[in-house]
């Protein structure tokens, strides 16, 4: 009996406690995420944005959350039933579990893998598995199209994303999530982006086109493909495939913040009293604006174009600089132990 | 030269970031938002809203039932009958106008000698049903009463238009 408790049960519910210490927050963050994103966008466009529901609309996710919670799920009488329920949900977990490698402080992660980097691009690569079941179980050519788009980009982006997080390898020598934040400690000029500078764009705009945003939302274009992948959604299948865009952006704001924000260390040694998950998430608000941002700025590109600049831009690229980073490396007798 | 410059332009991202700026310096300029049922825009005195009927300041009717109206509307939405009243006066028994055919042209205010239908300056007069948009005599006559300060300074405000 004791050996079972020590042993099993009370690990079983440290786990569990912790996991939910990362799951809650997280799903209150994507439901303000949204509510954040119409904010700047219409402060940006010189509108208001919600403000009826509750105080400046605060409560405006919550009665989203609310609505799409008691409508009805209509499943198309085409749709392959098994795989049309799936797909959200598999796109919601596999933006849920990749948070289980990322620090957000000094020995604050949930899973200290010493291959944390490997194990994150993999879940993020599974991502588009969701969209592909969900456009093929819808059997309907909009969401077909939007999820071939949906495969294909991906496909592209997390080349040049490979790439970019092989120069950041090469130069802290690690796999482990926390020992690539640990070599960026020290303040500003330590963090990888002020070595890696164009890396860092052409990951923030791989970024957002790995995430589906705007302006590389073409999956669900709505000018041609009315919605894309998840036309046939409705009610909380619709708010899983919601909650995972939008938690797989908070993911990989994490993730580049992680690579080359410095995680969570203080961008001034002086400021190095306030508590490292503070500063880790401000740095995620950070990356999130530039999401925001950028859509409220850009039109969405055209594929041909977004396939050009994938393949014949990103590409070489970040190849040339994962090149550059390594003859720098082994001229210069820096390579990392 | 001018490669040079076009390629440097193109790998800074030059009109990007500047766009990027534009949309930054926006972000912070006070908002045109109305706050719609709390603010409104302002309207003209020749606004043509939700009709009224008329009545002289003793509490006669306006309305002596020419038909003008009637003739006029292109949408054919005004209905009138007509009998002489005790007093040997030209009355409507009934007048009714289908506000789901009306076309708010104006027509039937500017045919109207007396004055008395009118197309006031209320635009919210939505209902939950079709029939409550099937407006009577007395729904007429209950919006000019209760418009009637309005409406008197908005024709006086447009008189010298006219």
């Amino acid at each position: 009996m004791e050996l079972l408790w020590d042993g099993y049960i009370e690990p079983l519910v440290w786990i569990v406690a912790k996991i939910l210490a990362i799951v809650v927050p997280l799903l209150v963050a994507v439901a303000y995420l949204t509510y954040a994103e119409r904010k700047v966008i219409g402060a940006i466009q010189l509108r208001k944005g919600p403000n009826v529901v509750g105080p400046f609309g605060l409560l405006q996710p919550l009665a989203d959350g609310l609505k799409l919670f008691l409508k009805e799920t209509i499943i198309p009488t085409s749709a392959n039933k098994g795989v049309f329920i799936i797909a959200p949900m598999l796109t919601f977990i596999l933006a849920i579990i990749a948070w289980a490698v990322i620090p957000f402080d000094e020995g604050m992660v949930l899973a200290d893998l010493n291959v944390g980097i490997l194990y994150l691009f993999a879940i993020s690569s599974l991502g588009v598995y969701g969209i592909v079941m969900a456009g093929w179980a819808s059997n309907s050519k909009y969401a077909f199209l939007g999820a071939l788009r949906s495969g294909a980009q991906m496909v592209s982006y997390e080349i040049s994303i490979g790439l970019i997080i092989i120069s950041v390898l090469l130069t802290t020598g690690s796999l482990n999530l926390s020992d690539i934040v640990r070599g960026q400690i020290g303040g500003v000029w330590e963090w990888n982006f002020v070595y890696h500078f164009p890396m860092f764009i052409v990951f923030i705009v791989s970024i957002l086109a790995e995430t589906n945003r705007a302006p590389f939302d073409l999956p669900e274009a709505e000018a041609e493909l009315v919605s894309g992948y998840n036309v046939d959604y409705s009610a909380m299948t619709f708010a899983l495939f919601f909650l995972g865009e939008y938690a797989n952006m908070i993911l990989m704001s994490g993730l580049c913040a992680v690579l080359f924000l410095g995680g969570w260390t203080a961008p001034l040694p002086f400021l190095d009293f306030i508590p490292g998950a503070i500063w880790f998430i401000l740095k995620i608000c950070f990356v999130l604006f530039i999401f925001l941002w950028v859509r409220a700025t850009f039109p969405r590109y055209r594929y041909d174009q977004l396939m050009r600049l994938g393949w014949k831009i990103f590409l070489p690229l970040s190849f040339a600089w994962v090149m550059l980073v390594a003859t720098f490396l082994v001229v210069f007798d820096k390579v990392p132990a | 030269m001018s490669f040079i410059d076009r390629t440097a332009r193109s790998f800074l991202l030059a009109e990007l970031v500047s766009g990027m700026a534009l949309t930054l310096k926006y972000m912070f300029k006070p908002k045109v938002t109305l706050n719609y049922p709390y603010e409104k825009g302002p309207l003209s005195p020749r606004f043509r809203g939700e009709h009224a009927l008329r009545r002289y300041p003793n509490g006669e009717e306006r309305c002596i039932a020419c038909k003008l109206c009637e003739a006029i509307c292109p949408a054919q939405a005004i209905t009138i009958e007509v009998e002489p009243r005790d007093d040997g006066s030209r009355r409507t028994t009934r007048y009714d106008i289908d506000m789901t055919k009306c076309i708010y042209c104006g027509f039937c205010e500017e045919a109207c000698p007396v004055d008395a239908i009118v197309e006031g300056p209320n635009f919210e007069f939505a209902t939950e049903n079709r029939e409550e948009l099937l407006y009577d005599k007395d729904k007429l006559l209950e919006n000019g009463e209760r418009w009637e300060a309005e409406l008197a300074a908005r024709l006086e405000a447009d008189a010298p238009y006219r």
